[in-house]
């Protein structure tokens, strides 16, 4: 029998309540919402965290709005609203792509984007979706300074992660929202390789372009499984910019991400085999969201 | 700490550690050992039970999450002496076969007829997909919702 180590649990009813909660119990304390990341790891003492604070009666963090320049979506958002909104699917069409791949469908009944975005497991698949699509992410924390009386502050997916199961949000701080930017021209598909369904990934890769009068104006492609923490093709994504979408330009930027993830053998499969499909999924999955972006367009 | 969980319709209350989760809390408080404890890691489903009418993995999730809610599990499926169509199905069509298993695929597959009264074959198969039986093939399994889903609107008709 698999049994966490002890801990206290609290029910937060306010999110104020939950930032003042963390930031007196000190960074022992975590915040709980599907839990389906941090009870695992807590069952194998990876994480034996000493304070518990459930969130998952903040019903004003579960919403998928649409605004006139960004979709905003609550941190405690489940993996199963996301695959069935028709509005992401519509217009972020990359979150169906990897809703459909992730865990099984009890599970996504829990499961929330905050927390897989600050479980910041490399593998994990909506971090690559996100920073694909360069969302930022709203951080709320107690209100210190008299500038800034809200407490809030807003980080880029690109400076989101710190290193392997480690981000920028604080010990008295907690991610409330993810803001996905809407531009014209879009286009987006999430390409996944799994042993079985449900797994995490072999190697996943996110793409995003932005097409206008058939000229690339933007990428974002970022991998899965395939580093330290998610990668960001940079390199890949400036090479793109200002070029018409081509097979030969998807395959040069297939090259690019094959060179610079940074992918270590483990038993689902070496290093070869894993720069291989870096290569193979980036160039689907940017055929799949150029299409879609062109689809858009006309 | 103190804990009430309403399930299948009574209130328990027990005084547990924090860390109990629920599929402990179904078993040992009120004695319910017809949900399953099986892999612990929330990949096998055995343990499924409804919270608030959707199917969550009881093995990954605290009791004290669960308190305010509304659990299902699979004994709450008979009443009054009558199968439920789900477990008819299972009968009917040989669902099972060690019966491991069972309990989560019965409230997993009631949930699913609960949202979709009449799903696909593919709808059963991703439905079931976060459930592992080794004895079945899954195909008796599919055979059984289906079989349900058929013979459900006659019976509650009937009824």
């Amino acid at each position: 029998m698999q049994t966490p180590a002890p801990f206290d649990y609290e029910r937060a009813t306010t999110v104020d309540g939950a930032i003042a909660s963390l930031a007196e119990h000190g960074p022992e304390a975590r915040l709980i919402a599907g839990g389906h990341s941090l009870l695992p790891m807590m069952k194998l003492r990876l994480a034996s965290p000493e304070y518990l604070i459930d969130i998952n009666d903040l019903e004003e963090l579960s919403y998928i709005d649409e605004r006139i320049t960004e979709i905003r979506i609550g941190a405690l958002t489940r993996h199963a609203e996301l695959l069935e909104s028709e509005l992401l699917a519509r217009r972020a069409p990359v979150f169906r792509d990897a809703e459909e791949m992730i865990a099984d469908p009890v599970v996504r009944n829990r499961g929330t984007i905050g927390g897989s975005l600050c479980q910041a497991d490399a593998a994990e698949d909506l971090s690559a979706v996100c920073a694909a699509l360069k969302a930022s992410v709203v951080i709320k924390g107690p209100a210190h300074h008299p500038d800034n009386p809200s407490g809030e502050r807003t980080v880029g997916m690109d400076g989101f992660y710190l290193g392997p199961f480690t981000t920028t949000v604080g010990a008295d701080e907690m991610l409330t929202e993810v803001r996905i930017p809407l531009r014209g021209g879009a286009g987006s598909a999430h390409e996944k390789v799994e042993r079985r369904a449900g797994d995490f990934a072999i190697a996943a890769v996110s793409a995003a372009v932005w097409i206008e009068g058939g000229t690339i104006v933007d990428a974002g492609i970022a991998l899965a499984a395939l580093g330290p923490s998610t990668v960001i093709v940079t390199r890949a994504e400036e090479a793109m910019k200002g070029k018409a979408p081509s097979d030969e330009l998807f395959a040069q930027a297939g090259e690019i991400a094959k060179e610079d993830c940074m992918p270590v053998p483990d038993g689902r499969g070496p290093v070869d085999y894993k720069r291989h499909l870096a290569s193979v999924l980036t160039v689907r999955a940017l055929r799949r969201a150029a299409t879609r972006a062109l689809q858009q367009e006309a | 700490m103190e804990v009430t969980i309403t399930i299948n319709g009574q209130k328990v209350s027990r005084d547990v550690e924090a860390r109990t989760l629920l599929v402990h809390f179904i078993r040992d408080t009120p004695g319910l050992t017809g949900t399953h404890w099986g892999c612990d890691t929330s990949n096998c489903g055995a343990c499924v039970v409804l919270m608030d009418g959707q199917p969550i993995k009881s093995c990954t999730t605290l009791a004290a999450m669960a308190e305010g809610h509304e659990i299902r599990t699979v004994e709450s499926l008979e009443r009054d002496g009558r199968l439920d169509p789900i477990q008819m199905g299972f009968h009917e069509k040989h669902g099972l076969h060690c019966g491991f298993c069972t309990p989560g695929m019965l409230m997993t597959t009631r949930a699913l007829l609960d949202q979709n009264p009449n799903p696909t074959e593919q709808e059963i198969r991703t439905a079931i997909s976060g459930a592992i039986c080794r004895c079945t093939g899954y195909k008796n399994i599919v055979s059984a919702v289906r079989w349900a889903a058929e013979h459900e609107a006659a019976m509650k008709q009937e009824a």
